[in-house]
């Protein structure tokens, strides 16, 4: 277990390197000076000659990556021109609120859905069945950002039963809860249908196999082997999915946080694209794919670890 | 060949028409199709033509949906979105299918290193946040059509490069495949006419299920004004003309959902109609 | 069959399961039955219909099945009419079944003995009580240390081990009736043997009457007082083990003890099989359903379906040859 978990950690390391390499890239096959790119348009001549200076742009490009790693690695992702902070600062203050949305998402979504699931699968083939099963396909299909609009439109500007914008007073939790209802809920709908398939065919599999008959067979009561013995290791597959789930997260969370003008990541990226602060554009796309790497290496451990046979494909 | 392939398809059309959903999802998909061919025809105006007198009025017997803040007509813009939807999702998909279908042939097929280093490939893009970078990348480049079929075409490859690589890797130890290597076949007659046929299936499927992908994700990032130019009308551009002024015009919201909805749900009923005739299929074939 | 009171009788029963290509009729008016306290075999190859009369039994058919007609009961009690309730509540305790295949046999994720004390739920005694008798059954199968066994999960267990395991789930709560489902094919010759043993003093000590599925004719000449033989759904044979296999009545019976491994005394080319297969269930033969395959057919076989003929004391056929002249 520790051999697989060394590996994997090691597998996203080298993704995470080469991922920053491409970014490096991009940022440097774009026509024109990279400096200008990253300072904007708004860059004086001397901000330019201390960039370049500081990147140093003047030495080869390999040398330039290596001092871009190493910045990294220190944490350095530049200064901001306009604030004069630092980049990392800017971003990682953004990070908690994002986080909070795609954490209260998954709650929601990943209980609803297991329950309905389950359900289904225990009432298999009944019209309750049918019409989750229905219901599932079209909470995927619906783009989540529409969702997102339509829930503004309705529940916030239309009954005015939660507020339309921001996050909430900080420190009061009950606001931020209220603030936090209609944005998670656009993110999870679509989540609810695919954990809810997920679970229904994990239980169908779970209940065909032969120990459940040998629990029947015994006389056990029908809630029993529903919970205590099929659920259980139905549970499995979908915790997993959720690993597999955050780049779709993280993507509607940026359009939800736009839709409902709550800060986080995706509102810094959009405002800082709308102003050309290049350097933070960047800076918020590098430390969400870093966490993005992070996330699916320690979903795939998770899996793993609840699941030997997982162990065996690591490529 | 050809008399299998033909007979293949009879069976999963007469499967897709049998399927109610099946059946639906064919139905809108065909009605959007037919809009986007016959936009220029169909419009009862002109998707950009500004008509400042007219602005902001709502749903009305000359304008079915309304029209927006420039005076544009709501219902011909809704119209030539689907064209401009179909417009992005159909290279790209097609792009991406082509662009894996030979990477993951390689992969699976070609020496060890190159496998590992396509695999290395395929998941550093895969490790991107797709909004994200595709946010990234406008912000270098600047908002256009092109843009967006590049990009998400790039992070859709990884998708078809693995499952071609998967179905490769297994046929390659295949009997009948060392049967014909041994007999001296070269691998591009190897690949083309053994592996192409076995991995066509779940690719059709896998394209199908991802189109509403694509459309959602192209009307995303119009609606975050990083997609199309206007005055380009994309389903996400009316949403985001809705949007600023949502209190005042709640008509341009709804229209610019409805049909994306409508086309993502009808495009996933198809890819599960679809699913539903080629796996079991699939698992009688071998 | 023997004059001891019957614990369980079925009478004519016929069980349909719905297919694509119409009802398949898995069993056709099968009937015999298991005395109080005595070992029953049930022989037949695969496709008999052993594991469909099993689930109709403690019905736990597949939704697709469906009881055509017959009865079965069990200490005079129609267990066909029962609510699925009353079911319940003898599945497990009045009647109780081993399954074939040890390793699939229990739940992976939770430990033996946390199975075993569930399957107690009914007796009102204590957790700790519980798990005693447990522990106590487990040493009855002769599993060592049972104490700590309890506390393992089914995998950290040997294939003979896991079925001593469910030996000692199904008789812990003293059934009448214990119903085998081919226990020994998955495990190899030498724990065969020990099953075997285990379960025959087992039966002596408990009181309780087995059913016994196997197509093993070895095993079931070991350890069984009588047998029934089944054929494609129907019972072609049963009597007293003695009677069956050395006095056998029926073709089939016959040609089965020619092809059984275990009777072949000199060196041989090839092994004796029947030819053939058994016929479709969908669309049965009018005749006899063995026709097919039978050495010693005769004109009336092919359309004509024999009726049961006795032979003497409980040992009976079901074939034309059987009539007098």
């Amino acid at each position: 277990m520790f051999g697989y978990t060394l590996r994997r950690l090691s597998l996203a390391c080298l993704t995470a390197a080469v991922a920053v390499t491409v970014l490096f890239v991009i940022i440097h096959l774009v026509p024109g000076d990279p400096v200008s790119i990253m300072l904007g348009p708004r860059a004086t001549p001397e901000m330019k000659a201390a960039l370049t200076a500081q990147m140093g742009l003047d030495r080869p490009l390999p040398v330039q990556l290596l001092t871009f790693f190493a910045n990294l690695l220190h944490g350095d992702l530049g200064i901001d021109v306009f604030s004069g902070r630092s980049v990392t600062d800017i971003v990682l203050e953004q990070v908690p609120y994002t986080l909070e949305l795609i954490l209260a998402s998954i709650l929601w979504s990943a209980t609803l859905g297991i329950a309905l699931g389950c359900y289904s699968a225990v009432r298999r083939n009944t019209l309750g069945d049918r019409i989750t099963a229905v219901l599932s396909v079209g909470c995927i299909a619906a783009p989540s950002f529409v969702v997102a609009l339509y829930s503004l439109l309705g529940f916030a500007v239309a009954l005015r039963w939660f507020p339309a914008i921001g996050a909430g007073e900080p420190g009061d939790w009950g606001d931020q809860l209220n603030h936090l209802v209609l944005p998670s809920f656009a993110i999870g709908l679509s989540w609810v249908g695919y954990v809810a398939r997920l679970a229904r065919a994990s239980m169908l599999e779970v209940l065909g196999e032969p120990h459940i008959r040998t629990a029947r067979a015994f006389g056990l009561p029908e809630r029993w082997i529903t919970f205590r013995y099929a659920l259980r290791i139905a549970i499995l597959p979908t915790v997993t999915v959720i690993g597999v789930g955050v780049s779709f997260l993280l993507s509607a969370a940026v359009f939800t946080e736009i839709v409902f003008a709550r800060p986080g990541l995706g509102k810094l990226v959009i405002d800082s694209i709308t102003t050309r602060n290049y350097p933070i554009v960047m800076g918020a796309v590098l430390i969400s794919t870093l966490v993005f790497v992070l996330a699916t290496a320690l979903s795939d451990i998770v899996n793993a670890l609840l699941d030997p046979r997982v162990k065996s494909s690591v490529s | 060949m050809t008399y299998k392939t033909r007979s293949e398809l009879r069976v999963i059309l007469s499967h897709l028409l049998r399927d109610p959903l099946g059946l639906a999802g064919l139905a809108i998909v065909a009605v959007v199709a037919f809009g986007a061919l016959t936009a220029d025809w169909i419009t009862p105006y002109d998707p950009i033509a500004l008509n400042i007198m007219d602005r902001l009025q709502g749903p009305s017997a000359a304008h079915w949906i309304g029209t927006d803040q420039l005076g544009r007509d709501t219902m011909s813009r809704v119209i030539m979105g689907g064209r401009v939807a179909l417009e992005v999702a159909l290279p790209t998909i097609g792009g991406a299918l082509l662009i894996g279908l030979v990477l993951g042939m390689i992969a699976g097929f070609g020496p060890r290193w190159l496998d590992n280093l396509i695999v290395l490939l395929l998941d550093t893009v895969r490790s991107f946040p797709t909004v994200m970078f595709a946010l990234a990348v406008v912000a270098l480049v600047g908002p256009s059509l092109q843009t967006v079929i590049v990009v998400i075409m790039v992070t859709s490859i990884p998708t078809y490069g693995r499952v071609v690589r998967t179905q490769t890797l297994a046929l390659k130890s295949n009997e009948f495949i060392l049967a014909e290597r041994s007999m001296g076949a070269s691998t591009p007659r190897i690949l083309a006419v053994h592996m192409l046929p076995n991995v066509m299936g779940p690719l059709a499927v896998l394209a199908s299920m991802d189109i509403p992908t694509v459309i959602a994700l192209e009307a995303g990032l119009s609606f975050l004004g990083m997609g199309v130019k206007p005055p380009t009308p994309s389903w996400g551009a009316i949403l985001n003309d809705g949007y600023t002024l949502v209190r005042n015009t709640p008509w341009l919201v709804i229209a610019g959902g409805i049909p994306l909805i409508v086309t993502t749900l009808e495009f996933t009923f198809l890819g599960e109609s679809l699913r539903d005739v080629v796996d079991p299929k699939l698992r009688k074939q071998r | 069959m023997s004059t001891r009171e019957a614990l369980l009788e079925i009478r004519d029963l016929s069980v349909d399961y719905a297919t694509a290509q119409g009802a398949l009729r898995a069993l056709r008016e099968v009937s015999f039955t298991v005395p109080k306290e005595r070992i029953v075999g049930i022989v037949g190859e695969s496709g008999c219909g052993k594991s469909t009369l099993i689930a109709a039994i403690i019905r736990l058919l597949a939704p697709n099945a469906a009881i055509r007609s017959g009865t079965i009961l069990f200490q005079g009690e129609d267990l066909l009419g029962n609510t699925e309730k009353r079911m319940r509540e003898l599945r497990g305790t009045a009647i109780s079944m081993v399954f074939q295949d040890p390793m699939q046999a229990h739940n992976p994720v939770l430990t033996v003995g946390r199975q075993m004390v569930d399957i107690q739920y009914r007796t009102g005694i204590s957790g700790a009580a519980k798990r005693r008798r447990a522990a106590a059954m487990l040493a009855e199968v002769g599993i060592p240390d049972p104490e700590r066994h309890l506390d393992q999960y089914p995998h950290e267990f040997s294939g003979g081990m896991r079925q001593r395991i469910a030996i000692a789930m199904a008789l812990m709560a003293r059934p009448g009736l214990l119903i085998a489902d081919e226990p020994t094919t998955a495990l190899d010759a030498t724990l065969e043997v020990q099953i075997i043993h285990k379960l025959k003093a087992l039966q002596t000590e408990y009181d309780c009457s087995i059913l016994f599925i196997s197509h093993n004719l070895g095993v079931i000449a070991k350890l069984c007082d009588e047998v029934v033989v089944m054929y494609a759904g129907e019972v072609v044979e049963r009597g007293s083990v003695r009677s069956v296999f050395h006095q056998s009545i029926h073709p089939y019976t016959r040609s089965l003890l020619d092809c059984d491994p275990g009777r072949i005394k000199e060196r041989t080319g090839k092994l004796p099989t029947i030819p053939g297969e058994i016929p479709n269930l969908v669309s049965v033969p009018p005749g006899c359903i063995f026709v097919e395959r039978c050495p010693d057919r005769i004109a009336c076989c092919q359309c004509e379906r024999p009726g049961w003929h006795e032979a003497g004391d409980g040992h009976g056929g079901a074939c034309h040859l059987l009539e007098g002249p």
